[in-house]
């Protein structure tokens, strides 16, 4: 039942991990960027979120009604003056810039806030359990992260799939110059993709921030977990990056539980077995 | 001449890096009419089209379209100043169904006649094949939703770049067979062929270009195949 209890936890924690990753997938997918940064952006927008709730007086989760549009547009910004300049062939100047990009952050995070470890209070949310036994409990944390990733992951299968913007995405992903020819500006939609990447980076920040301390440095670690359940999931598949954090939360929870020194370890052996097994992912895009 | 020029092409050049594709290509076309653009392989006709469209840089004031010198802007800018090209191969988006692909071609957001009924009208299979993959119909099926993609956008001028290139006979003429009913609409349309006399009698004018010079220019129905056979092989 212990074990039970540690894969449950690690399924939950999986939704946060398809959360770093659902960004992470989005921008790759409509526009072949790969963003270095991702990490750093999701713990500059976890310190924004600091800084909303210390001088508005409001939670964590109010917060993002601030945050979360505030990242969407720096992402527009970010994308139309500068990463848009970066794209066309090469895939070098984009991974460069945005490398660039993850020291700028990392360094102007530890400027202003210190190298100090910060925690986001939400108050009873983060003790509230639910028994569903003695051994087997759900924290609402966790429950509300995974209900909140099950959520934005169904809500851009959604866009993609079922609107004039998911068209346009898809269009322009498939064929970025016929996408010219009928009247779309690729600017402004990598552009439009790269606010809702950081829109979500947003709220995988402030969920990052509530559950575990965080410092200026650990944007990178995030970054390879968001990678790590991108791949095992699958490119190009929004559902598979769900299941790919899950496996990833997973592994963890199997590893920690077995020794805590292991929990990290197991994460990436187990990305790393199903890169080897299945280099595709377990979910790779439908091919027409 | 009855009408002011819809396109007026003066001393267009274009560039492939050093190499010059274009020299100093000057015509016009007016509202509403067929123009016929031929050549060989490699005399600049798709170069042409893309100069127009946008795909290639082109100087201001070389392409006047409608009023307005759109010479070298962006593509997106000028399918919404009401010029639409069908690209060579057809170049339809392979993840988007066909009806998702005819939609798409109104993105630019110009009001007129055409909507997805109408060029379900003019093509009716495409209404029967809305929800398949673009990829899964067969060319000449692809080649119709991308003239009704172009349409979507509703032109004032429609460009067709090779649009009988590896189709049937049969399927050839059937998508020449509606041109005449989009035009009768007012909406001008160039069209690049390989197919001399097919362009002939599509047209009402021609010119044919060889090496990037216009070397041959006038009334479909009065030009010879003599003339154009010398035109187009340079003999």
């Amino acid at each position: 039942m212990e074990w039970a209890n540690s894969i449950l936890q690690g399924v939950l924690v999986g939704g946060l991990y398809a959360l770093f990753a659902a960004g992470l997938s989005l921008i790759f997918g409509v526009m072949r960027l790969v963003n270095i940064a991702h990490g750093d952006l999701i713990v500059l927008a976890a310190y924004l979120a600091l800084v909303a709730t210390q001088t508005l007086g409001v939670g964590p989760m109010t917060s993002l009604l601030l945050i979360a549009p505030l990242m969407a547009a720096i992402g527009y910004a970010l994308q139309r003056f500068l990463l848009n300049q970066t794209l066309g062939g090469d895939l070098l100047p984009p991974l460069l810039v945005t490398f660039g990009l993850s020291v700028i952050i990392q360094n102007g995070l530890l400027e202003i806030f210190t190298a100090n470890s910060r925690k986001l209070q939400a108050g009873d949310i983060e003790v509230a359990t639910w028994a569903i036994s003695d051994k087997l409990s759900i924290g609402a944390l966790p429950a509300l992260q995974f209900a909140v990733a099950v959520a934005v992951i169904g809500g851009l299968q959604w866009l993609f799939y079922r609107t004039a913007m998911g068209r346009a995405f898809r269009a322009t992903s498939d064929d970025p110059q016929t996408a010219q020819l009928v009247g779309l500006d690729n600017r402004h939609v990598f552009a439009l993709a790269m606010a809702l990447s950081l829109a979500i980076v947003a709220i995988a920040g402030v969920f990052l921030a509530v559950r575990a301390n965080f410092d200026p440095a650990i944007g990178p670690a995030r970054l390879i977990f968001g990678f790590e359940a991108v791949i095992i999931g699958g490119l190009g598949n929004l559902w598979g990056t769900l299941a790919g954090g899950v496996i990833l939360g997973v592994a963890q929870a199997i590893g920690a539980k077995i020794d805590p020194g292991w929990q990290l370890l197991a994460g990436h052996i187990a990305f790393l077995a199903v890169l080897a097994v299945r280099p595709e992912g377990f979910f790779p895009r439908v091919k027409h | 001449m009855p009408d002011a020029p819809l396109l007026e092409i003066s001393r267009l050049d274009a560039f492939y890096g050093d190499f010059q594709a274009l020299f100093s290509v000057s015509l016009d076309i007016a509202p509403g009419e067929i123009f016929a653009i031929v050549g060989a392989n490699g005399a600049g006709k798709s170069t042409l089209l893309k100069s127009i469209a946008g795909q290639m840089p082109a100087p201001t004031e070389s392409i006047l379209f409608d009023g307005e010198k759109i010479g070298g802007r962006p593509a997106f800018s000028i399918v919404r100043q009401g010029v639409a090209l069908v690209p060579e191969g057809r170049r339809l988006f392979p993840s988007l169904s066909v009806e998702e692909n005819l939609l798409i071609g109104a993105q630019g957001g110009r009001k007129g006649e055409w909507n997805l009924r109408r060029v379900q009208e003019l093509f009716p299979v495409l209404a029967e094949r809305a929800r398949q993959p673009s990829a899964s119909l067969s060319g000449g099926q692809q080649q119709m939703v991308a003239i009704a993609r172009a349409l979507m956008s509703n032109p004032k001028l429609l460009l067709c770049d090779e649009i009988s290139l590896g189709l049937s006979p049969l399927v050839v003429r059937d998508i020449y067979a509606v041109l005449p009913a989009i035009a009768a609409g007012g909406v001008a349309i160039a069209i690049v062929e390989q197919d001399v006399a097919r362009a002939l009698a599509a047209s009402r004018r021609v010119v044919c270009l060889r090496e990037g010079r216009v070397v041959l220019a006038g009334l479909s129905h009065d030009v010879t195949r003599a003339e154009v056979a010398a035109a187009y092989f340079g003999v």
